[in-house]
């Protein structure tokens, strides 16, 4: 699978209280989640975060809450992968589980300007900077993973266990 | 042949996967005892949950004796999205008949709630839809946070997978300073490992202070080994946490043994602190380990708000301590401090041993049981430029309101001398 946009950056340690904040886990619903996707560092970097992005994010991306509503407004807002130099855990297992894409890449925000145009090769496992013409191999994900990936996440995984 | 040897973690994790040891690294689908959510986490996961057995057959828990639901972050219902999705649980947990649904007059804050009603025992397998959940390695449980597509798969099968973490063991010598509690350890400890530490990993709290720290200090402690990433804080089960168990009455258990590391257990690190240099911490905005020792404050910071409560400090014994900093003493006229006991036998307790009486006397605010200020939900939010000192365990931005505003982490004597003062302060 074959992934192409544009790098939207984030700084080390953004939260779960950034990408989604906790005054709208009142609802669930993917398409108002997603409309207020990372909101509070939108704001502050004063750039529209749409659908044609990648994040490319620092260090221990999605620290905090077990909320899954993060990784779910990411998806719902378009935003088909996230490449960092480091998940948190819980935000790991619930982008795996809702079939969002990730790729950890060390020095990934070194790497990277904003709005780069870049290709994510999920099945040959490579990053390409097209704008920078740069090409960086990444790490295979376990086979456990991979057999949860590869049926579109958890659900889909736990309904072949469940007939 | 000698014997493989495991940390308490990976023994837990064994037998709940059926095997006799378990390796770092390795994946492992583990039994569940106990599934837990909250009102936030629980209406994704029933969605996820009727997905998982569409167009296969009728939706079943795997065992509605071990599901736990705790109506705790917007309860009361702070407005009228939430009452909705309340609304929306309660009729599932009516449904599914589910035997551990908290709600009204019945919520605590989960975490605090949980060992109170005797759920928890020593060497348990515990999932929940709650970054907090691994609080529960205070009595040697391995217990830890997911999100709610892992819960509901809990729900369907009974099973989680695990990659079974490496672990840090954290030694903790020395002798406690005036003052100082877990909240001041754990804090240190995270400003000394870093936000990501223990990413992934298992910390285990050992040392001769740990073997002599009270259960509430313990459970501070393992509630926020998720802020350095950890994937559970665990502490042996000893005297302590027996002791703890019998004084609830409902309470069932064994006691094993075998229930601690092997000597030669496999550690990734051994940090080892030494409590005497640990002073009263504050963890400045907008992280837990932006801590220092509040007497090295190089000025004043004078603050909006005070909130003393949380699934961290919540416990009796916080309250204890607030109340006899505030007994007699007034709350500074420019600071609203606010009182969150973690759940309504504490608030009872607390009532009945006049700790209540102190509160209202001084001019706090006391709350029902729940986590609303805490993650910026209601009952306390703070307006642009506002401070406050917390005894939560968050102090990221916007969590507790406006993006712009500030919260400073504490332990409970801090935020009462604080209340009083109007300044940070730790006396």
């Amino acid at each position: 699978m074959k992934i192409k946009g544009k790098v939207y950056k984030c700084p080390d340690n953004i939260d779960t209280d950034v990408i989604i904040p906790a005054k709208y886990l009142n609802n669930s619903d993917p398409t108002f989640l997603s409309s207020h996707c990372l909101e509070p560092l939108v704001e502050q970097l004063n750039k529209k975060l749409t659908s044609q992005h990648i994040i490319v994010a620092g260090k221990n991306f999605g620290c905090g809450s077990s909320r899954e509503h993060a990784p779910l407004a990411i998806k719902s807002a378009g935003i088909r992968c996230i490449v960092a130099e480091s998940f948190a855990r819980i935000f790991f297992r619930n982008s795996i589980n809702i079939g969002l894409p990730l790729v950890e890449l060390k020095d990934a925000t070194k790497l990277f300007d904003f709005e780069d145009e870049i290709e994510i090769d999920l099945t040959d496992g490579e990053i390409i900077n097209i704008t920078k013409s740069q090409k960086y191999k990444i790490q295979p994900f376990p086979e456990f993973l991979k057999k949860i990936v590869s049926v579109g996440g958890l659900v889909e995984f736990v309904r072949q266990s469940l007939k | 042949m000698k014997k493989f040897q495991q940390t308490i973690t990976q023994k837990i994790i064994a037998k709940h996967s059926d095997k006799k040891y378990v390796e770092e690294d390795e994946f492992v689908l583990s039994k569940v005892d106990l599934a837990l959510s909250n009102d936030v986490t629980t209406p994704l996961a029933i969605k996820q949950f009727y997905n998982m057995f569409f167009n296969i057959s009728e939706p079943k828990l795997f065992d509605k004796n071990k599901v736990v639901i705790v109506m705790d972050h917007f309860t009361p219902n702070k407005d009228i999205p939430s009452a909705q999705q309340n609304k929306f649980t309660t009729e599932f947990a009516k449904k599914f008949k589910i035997k551990h649904f908290y709600f009204g007059g019945c919520v605590g804050i989960e975490h605090a709630l949980l060992p109170e009603e005797g759920l928890i025992s020593p060497g348990d397998l515990i999932i929940g839809a709650d970054s907090h959940t691994c609080t529960y390695g205070a009595l040697g449980a391995f217990s830890t946070g997911v999100g709610s597509t892992d819960l509901a798969s809990v729900w369907s099968t009974g099973k989680v997978w695990l990659r079974v973490p490496k672990a840090i063991k954290i030694v903790y010598y020395g002798k406690l300073n005036k003052n100082v509690f877990g909240k001041d350890l754990i804090l240190s400890t995270i400003a000394k490992i870093g936000v990501d530490g223990a990413n992934y990993k298992t910390i285990e709290l050992t040392g001769e202070v740990i073997k002599k720290l009270s259960i509430f200090s313990r459970f501070a402690m393992t509630n926020m080994a998720i802020e350095c990433g950890a994937k559970n804080g665990i502490i042996e089960p000893d005297d302590i946490t027996y002791k703890y168990l019998l004084s609830i009455k409902s309470r069932k258990f064994k006691i094993n043994e075998d229930l601690k590391s092997d000597k030669d257990a496999k550690y990734q690190e051994v940090v080892e602190i030494d409590c005497t240099k640990i002073f009263p911490q504050v963890a400045l905005p907008h992280l837990p380990s932006n801590s220092i020792n509040v007497k090295d404050l190089n000025k004043k910071i004078y603050i909006d708000q005070v909130v003393i409560g949380s699934c961290t400090n919540g416990w009796y014994e916080d309250l204890y301590l607030a109340a006899k900093v505030l007994k007699d003493k007034k709350v500074n006229p420019n600071v609203r401090c606010l009182i969150f006991p973690a759940t309504p036998k504490i608030y009872k307790q607390a009532l009945k041993n006049g700790l209540i009486e102190i509160f209202l006397n001084s001019g706090c605010v006391v709350n029902p049981p729940t986590c609303g200020p805490c993650l910026g939900g209601h009952l306390g939010i703070l307006a642009e430029g506002e401070k406050a000192v917390a005894t939560t365990n968050r102090n990221f931005i916007g969590r507790m309101g406006h993006t712009k505003s500030e919260v400073y982490l504490a332990n409970p004597v801090v935020a009462a001398y604080s209340a009083i003062r109007g300044y940070i302060s730790d006396n």
